[in-house]
């Protein structure tokens, strides 16, 4: 007899009509994005605040540098010594004193720069000066030596090496960057994934243990059944979970954004002006395209199917272990012993995706770990989109597939010896000898 | 065949330990078949076997003249001791849940739950919680959960546990009900006295092995000892004590009665009728008490137990 289905049933809706579940989903986006509208607020403020930078320039050399900015403005003073400037700038409460001292030649000006104020200044601030200091120097400089404006700008090249596979794949660094943030995303998602749901799972096993319900259930289906509609159940709980959030998160994203005026997507306008920069180099257009170009050329298709393999086995290989725990243990507090086991691969897996993949996604490290089990479902997620053979790919998930056929039959016997045993706090021994049941 | 139920030499194995040693039981149709032993002595892994919820290591199990098979679930229902219901579940949806665990279908397992809330007049639960119900509530839901889907086999291991007398008597009369409709039932248990009133057949589990069953009247005459219990009256009882421990072996005895008079049991030979007895104790002394001794289910347990 099949009540897998039924079984799935009564767990998906135990789970979706249970309170804390339902408050969860409703209240985790909100704080999410309540969270991410103080921080965007709290340093919209601070970039708000206007700075007021006095510049005693005694060489005349690098005045018309300082151009007022929205938060920014320079003011130079003229005919002052240091000292009564120093005064002066204490007195009107300004950010800072930007000191140049008179110096004979344009070759000793880059020593003889001070920066004079009440509190250290930002790093930010301090560099924007630098840089504008540097570029007018070096102009000067090379005008010194014969060389025109117009040569100077003319010759500024901007190189964006051009990346093609033997195949005839084309890809560039902005590609490598979108590659990482998809590979990234889809193994940081199955790593929340599995700790939230797992746990879920888990809690669920041990909540049959507790209520005793366990041996009249077992006496109507098959323990594995039970397990399995459990595991599948709870997934499809924590799918529904995951959709409301996305599509929560993105329409209260929305709404805040359009209330309170915050462009979410720029954190800075230090980090704006950085970008700006880029762009202007790449030029706003040839950059859109670029990303389009990095997005199409994903193996998009292998990514899906990928994703969708690897996240369910990697998914349920997990989940079946924590379904073990929840059966070994009789509540909560003894799952401890047991939990590191099972979180040390997934942690790990993230740590190597992170370091390795990331530095050189087809090395050995990147390609052994992608072919364990435990940690290959995150670790081959965040390579695929660099492209990884497909001998590769079928062979980690035959790995996967083989490991999780075994974990479902090592769970299934800790399952059904477990799931009856009361009182007796197991250790690892005892689950060997129930393996022999 | 006149057994629903065949257990034919099971044992089980758990590691080293032997919870069962090729034991043998017959449950006839229609009976009430007492499984019966102290603690651990295997009881509940024989019931787990024939759940299905354990395999066994050696031995088969018939029911109804078939090797057990998955669907014969459907056929048995089963009360474990160690029971309970999901708490945060309303009463009817798990109640219908379970059912159709068991096979029925959905509209079928709401008309009998109907019946039988209303028969145990508990209709007004099934929009509450479990754990809004009391503990002895929440076994009577149990116990329509069990029967609900008029299983062949009923299996109940300590079903009166948690029960006041009253729902305790409740659920009796129920179970011999269900009997009377054709059920058959195993029934484990410690407590004697409800073993008494049920059973007809039972079987004594010591130590992983069967060491007695049979019919329960069976049994008793086989245990039986030929004793009497006898109250009499005389004016000279000292000389009627005397002449009569002279003939028969003689115990004291001890019950309820309102003259004060001599309590004997008296033990007889086989070839003594108890009709010789009683003429010859009346041509002595006044008879007010005499009944035979029969040994309680309670009397069998133990000397059986202690003997093994």
């Amino acid at each position: 007899m099949n009540h897998l289905p039924l079984i799935i049933k009564r767990e998906y809706l135990t789970k979706v009509k249970n309170k804390s579940f339902i408050i969860m989903t409703f209240l985790s986006p909100l704080i999410m994005i309540a969270l991410i509208a103080v921080v965007a607020y709290l340093s919209q403020l601070n970039n708000d605040k206007k700075r007021f930078i006095s510049v005693l320039d005694e060489t005349e050399f690098l005045s018309d540098v300082f151009q007022n900015t929205s938060n920014t403005t320079y003011t130079l003073l003229n005919d002052l010594n240091l000292e009564d400037a120093k005064a002066l700038v204490k007195e009107k409460n300004d950010y800072g004193l930007l000191h140049i001292s008179k110096v004979d030649s344009i070759d000793e000006v880059a020593q003889n720069i001070k920066f004079y104020s009440e509190e250290s200044p930002s790093l930010t601030v301090i560099a924007g000066i630098e840089r504008k200091i540097e570029k007018r120097l070096r102009e000067m400089k090379l005008q010194k030596d014969g060389v025109s404006l117009e040569q100077i700008e003319a010759s500024k090249i901007n190189i964006d090496i051009a990346q093609e596979s033997f195949e005839g794949q084309k890809s560039s660094k902005i590609d490598n960057i979108i590659k990482l943030a998809f590979g990234g995303l889809a193994g940081y998602l199955l790593f929340m994934f599995i700790i939230i749901y797992g746990n879920m799972i888990m809690r669920s096993v041990i909540e049959e243990k507790t209520s005793r319900i366990i041996e009249v259930i077992i006496s109507s289906v098959k323990p594995i059944q039970l397990m399995m509609g459990k595991i599948i159940g709870t997934s499809l709980a924590g799918v529904t979970q995951f959709a409301i959030w996305v599509v929560l998160g993105g329409v209260l994203l929305t709404v805040v954004s359009a209330i309170f005026g915050i462009d979410m997507t720029q954190a800075s306008s230090q980090q704006q002006e950085l970008m700006n920069q880029a762009m202007q180099a790449e030029g706003a257009q040839a950059m859109a395209e670029s990303l389009l170009n990095g997005i199409s050329n994903l193996p998009i298709l292998n990514l899906v199917i990928a994703f969708m393999f690897f996240f369910i086995g990697g998914y349920l290989l997990y989940s079946s272990l924590y379904a073990a725990i929840g059966a070994a243990v009789d509540n909560e507090t003894d799952t401890q012993q047991f939990m590191l086991p099972i979180l040390m691969p997934l942690i790990l897996a993230v740590y190597v995706g992170v370091f390795t993949v990331i530095e050189d996604p087809h090395g050995t490290v990147s390609t052994v770990f992608s072919f364990i089990p435990l940690t290959s479902p995150v670790v081959m997620l965040m390579r695929i989109p660099f492209g990884v053979p497909m001998w590769q790919q079928v062979l980690s998930l035959l790995l996967l597939v083989a490991t999780f056929i075994f974990a479902v039959w090592f769970a299934a016997k800790i399952y059904r010896v477990g799931i009856l045993m009361y009182g007796k706090k197991p250790t690892y021994k005892e689950l060997f000898k129930w393996l022999k049941y | 065949m006149n057994d629903l139920l065949v257990a034919d030499s099971v044992s089980k194995n758990f590691g080293n330990f032997k919870a069962l040693n090729e034991v043998s039981i017959a449950v006839p149709k229609g009976s009430i078949f007492g499984l019966l032993g102290p603690n651990g002595a295997g009881k509940t892994t024989l019931i787990r076997i024939i759940n299905q919820i354990t395999m066994p290591d050696e031995g088969t199990v018939q029911l109804d003249g078939q090797p057990l098979r998955p669907e014969h679930i459907r056929d048995i229902g089963y009360l474990p001791e160690e029971r309970g219901l999901y708490k945060s579940m309303k009463v009817g949806e798990q109640a219908l849940y379970l059912a159709q665990l068991k096979g029925m279908a959905k509209t079928e397992a709401k008309s009998r739950l109907k019946y039988w809330f209303e028969k145990l007049e508990i209709g007004d639960w099934w929009n509450k919680k479990i754990q809004e119900l009391s503990k002895g509530q929440a076994q009577k839901i149990q116990f329509v959960v069990t029967v609900l889907h008029r299983p062949k086999l009923l299996i109940f291991d300590e079903p009166f546990s948690g029960f006041d007398p009253i729902n305790a008597n409740l659920i009796k009369d129920e179970i011999l009900k269900l009997r009377d409709e054709g059920a058959t039932v195993i029934f484990s248990t410690h407590r004697m006295e409800s073993v008494e009133e049920l059973c007809d057949h039972i079987a004594l589990l010591h130590k992983s092995n069967k060491i007695l069953d049979g019919k329960l009247n069976d049994i008793k005459r086989e245990f039986k000892t030929n004793t009497f219990e006898v109250g009499l009256q005389s004016q000279n009882s000292n000389s009627v004590l005397a002449e009569i421990k002279d003939k028969f072996e003689v115990l004291p005895a001890t019950f309820k009665n309102l003259n004060d008079d001599i309590k004997l049991n008296i033990k007889i030979d086989e070839s003594i009728s108890s009709n010789d007895l009683l003429s010859f104790l009346a041509s002595k002394a006044e008879v007010h008490h005499f009944v035979e001794v029969i040994p309680t289910a309670n009397d069998i347990f133990i000397e059986t137990v202690k003997n093994n």
